[in-house]
């Protein structure tokens, strides 16, 4: 039954012949591996390229066309160890690589420019003391300008684009300030080389924009960091269908290759991985990930059935449907449409200070020019020292004040099992007061566990593991894991439907329903104890056993959830499970605020009745019935082991098995956002010391020069505390 | 002072051979990963495996 998968769909054909594969790799993670695997994969005849990287994990193989088969490379790299998975290039990405890559070019030429400039106004402040000449000043500033006008047209280009966006859209943002201080303080400068005077500000305008470019990279490249991270996840869970080829001959293919109309086979304890209508077949189906039901649903011919749903015991053949969609979807689709429309248009810190800033900063620069014409100064004095005050308070500090704490504050996260997708997640998940969590796959682990192991004989258990391995049930496997059996047991059949039976030294073992195994009295006693589980029988003779299965809370879940509670948080719990099974949840965590039965709309409801009581709401959700919930959310959270609908629909994703991310976000969020508002303060106070100055007229190059780099080093080291106390306790603060 | 005629054409030039440098490392794709660079520089010569020590020429198509 294993065929070999079909990964043609991703090898992108290149210019001169040759095909690239791009793989992201499971456990590349040291050097060694890296040139364990491109030795590997050089080694193969006719491939041409092979190399690891080792900062997003992974591999991009060229061979000439035709000669090499792409499984063949995922083989090699299985024989090496290492588990690969084809990695979709062509769709995204490239764009974000062109970015950063534009912004590394910036950043060199304004780099370069400012080094060049600032040798020659270090001549010119110390000759300004001693004895140069005016030609010679002239001579240096028009050499300046011929470094600084051509770079900072080219390297301002990413402020200039965003300043013209913002204002074309009638909003004002940091770029908008930016680029008037940093235009104007050219021009000026050219008059006043043309003028022969003193003074000119080039070395500022191509300064700030070195060190705001600098902050623009570092953010770009830990969110790109963040966002491979991201995509290797969702390439290694990527799911492939098996696809009929011919009427009787299947092959594995991904599923963004199947199209509608194709006939696909899911065979028992596979996850279903398209929309579509049962033509064949009779099974039960786990919808938990799609409506958080944990109860199984029957599926027969005409059955339409979910993408993310679990196909329990029985072979079924799926005609994949694309327009006639089920009621479910249709209802997640259009509620998810409407709830990411009318999200909040949230509005940035940085943009509100920018909203504050701009204008502020606008008018004390017209009010120096008039304060000195009325005062009887020249219109020249005049208009210089007005320019001097846009220059000096250009937000250099707090063009950096917020950037810089997010690239902190997200390597943090990242390091906490937390990867973000929106940056301003950070300070929408701060101002959370509270949390409304899913039950199905969020409180509780996504995959069924053995209740109660230590009830059961430990040689009962381990050889009714054994059995297990050879079913694809899920229920099943949570027995194989729970007794972590390797060996199967030689003979071992599957009955559809009932259960796996074997013999052993002529004895008979029965692995399945209840009934099958003539247990039904005592499995209806274990049932009646623990309501929300599955029970499953195993007969050996006259040895019996009766297992409860059921998915298990998050190990941490209690701890977790009681921390919340204890920092002020207010914990809700908000199901599509029916109600005995989520008050059971509730009743061990310790929640009362407790809703069941919810549909998708209901949820909606809730959320957006919580935040019209002005409650801001973190939603904390995995089903594809949550992901509308998670954008009506102010902020949202979710499992790795999420949907891919729901997994966009929110603002960032938590790894591992624990629910502590949860608590690591919140904290982490918090503190930084303390920091860019002590940022933001410091940029106030660095301005209250230096427009006095300006306004007064003593605002030279060289005091600019000293005051912007000052003010930048010290909200970036100011950023840098926003790391502090994220390690294991981050509660403690 | 006429030291500057070339002192300054000097300066400049060494500028500009800087940031073609670096114009250079950005597109043979050197900041593409920065983790395995590091590496790489103290992998023993005698122990290159056949593809990395292909890797040594730059190329158009560096690794996503």
């Amino acid at each position: 039954m294993t065929e070999t998968p079909d990964l043609t769909h991703f090898v992108e054909k290149l210019d001169d012949g040759r095909a690239r594969l791009n793989l992201a790799v499971e456990g590349m993670t040291c050097a060694a591996c890296m040139f364990e695997i491109e030795g590997g994969l050089g080694a193969l005849p006719n491939v041409t390229h092979a190399r690891a990287n080792l900062t997003s994990g992974r591999v991009a193989i060229e061979w000439q066309a035709d000669d090499v088969d792409p499984a063949a490379v995922v083989g090699r790299l299985a024989a090496l160890g290492y588990k690969a998975y084809p990695y979709d290039a062509r769709r995204m990405e490239s764009d974000e690589q062109q970015e950063a890559r534009f912004l590394l070019r910036c950043l060199g030429v304004a780099a370069f420019a400012a080094m060049n400039v600032m040798l020659l106004s270090v001549s010119v402040w110390s000759g300004n003391a001693s004895d140069i000449t005016p030609e010679q000043r002239d001579f240096f500033h028009w050499l300046s300008a011929l470094i600084a006008l051509p770079a900072v047209a080219y390297a301002g280009q990413p402020f200039f684009r965003s300043a013209i966006r913002a204002l074309l859209s009638g909003r004002l943002n940091m770029d908008v300030p930016i680029t008037l201080g940093v235009v104007l303080a050219l021009t000026l400068s050219v008059f006043e080389t043309l003028h022969h005077a003193e003074h000119a500000y080039f070395d500022s305008a191509v300064m700030l924009l070195t060190f705001l470019l600098a902050g623009r990279w570092l953010d770009q490249n830990m969110r790109r960091r963040t966002r491979a991270v991201a995509a290797n996840l969702a390439a290694l869970k990527a799911e492939t269908a098996t696809k009929f080829v011919t009427e009787s001959e299947i092959s594995e293919v991904p599923v963004a290759a199947i199209r509608p109309g194709d006939l696909v086979l899911v065979r028992p304890g596979e996850r279903i991985a398209v929309d579509g209508e049962v033509e064949d077949g009779r099974s039960e189906i786990d919808q938990s990930l799609v409506t958080g039901e944990t109860a199984h649903v029957s599926a027969e011919r005409g059955t339409l059935v979910y993408a993310g749903t679990l196909n329990v015991n029985g072979t079924l053949r799926v005609r994949v449907g694309a327009a006639d969609r089920g009621t479910l979807l249709d209802e997640v689709t259009r509620l998810l449409d409407r709830a990411v429309e009318a999200r909040s248009h949230y509005v940035r810190l940085a943009e509100r200070a920018a909203r504050l800033y701009a204008p502020v900063v606008h008018l004390t620069a017209i009010l120096t020019m008039i304060g000195w014409v009325l005062l009887g100064a020249s219109w020249h004095f005049a208009v210089v020292t007005a320019i001097a005050v846009l220059i000096i308070t250009c937000p250099c500090a707090l063009g950096l004040a917020i950037p810089a704490v997010q690239v902190v504050a997200s390597g943090a996260l990242f390091r906490g099992g937390v990867l973000l997708s929106s940056g301003d997640a950070i300070e929408r998940l701060a101002s959370v007061d509270t949390i409304v969590f899913d039950k199905t796959g969020t409180l509780t682990l996504p995959e069924p566990e053995l209740v109660d192991a230590g009830r059961i004989a430990p040689e009962t258990l381990a050889l009714a593991a054994r059995l297990a391995l050879a079913s694809r049930h899920p229920l099943a496997a949570a027995i194989a894991r729970a007794a972590g059996a390797t060996a199967p047991l030689d003979g071992a059949c599957e009955e559809p439907g009932q259960g796996v039976s074997a013999l052993v030294d002529g004895e008979e073992l029965r692995l399945g329903r209840p009934s099958w195994c003539g247990l039904e009295a005592e499995a209806g006693r274990v049932a009646a104890s623990d309501p929300e589980a599955s029970v499953i029988a195993f007969r050996h003779g006259t040895t019996t056993a009766v297992f409860a299965v059921r998915q298990r809370l998050r190990e941490d879940a209690t701890a977790v959830l009681a921390g919340l509670r204890a920092r002020g948080f207010a914990v809700e719990i908000l199901s599509g499970d029916r109600d005995a099974a989520v008050s059971h949840v509730a009743r061990q965590l310790g929640v009362s605020e407790v809703r069941s039965g919810a549909t998708p709309a209901d949820k909606i409801a809730r959320i957006e009745a919580l935040r019209a009581g002005g409650r801001k709401v973190l939603m904390v959700g995995d089903g594809i019935n949550d992901a509308p919930a998670l954008a009506a959310a102010d902020v949202s959270l979710s499992p790795v082991t999420a949907a891919h609908l729901t997994q966009s629909a929110s603002d960032a994703v938590f790894l591992g098995d624990r629910l502590q991310p949860v608590a690591t976000a919140l904290a982490v969020t918090r503190r930084a956002r303390r920091v860019m508002t002590e940022n933001l303060w410091l940029a106030v106070v660095y301005n209250a010391v230096a427009v006095p100055v300006a306004i007064a007229g003593y605002a030279t190059p060289l005091v600019a020069a000293l005051a912007m780099s000052g003010s930048s080093v010290l909200v970036i080291l100011n950023a840098l505390r926003a790391k502090q106390g994220t390690g294991d306790a981050p509660w403690k603060s | 002072m006429e030291v500057l005629i070339y002192l300054v054409p000097l300066a400049l030039s060494l500028g500009l051979l800087g940031l073609g440098a670096f114009m250079w490392s950005l597109k043979t794709g050197q900041y593409d990963d920065l983790d395995g660079a590091a590496w790489r520089a103290i992998l023993d010569d005698d122990q290159i495996p056949p593809a990395a020590g292909q890797k040594k020429a730059p190329t158009s198509s560096p690794a996503p």
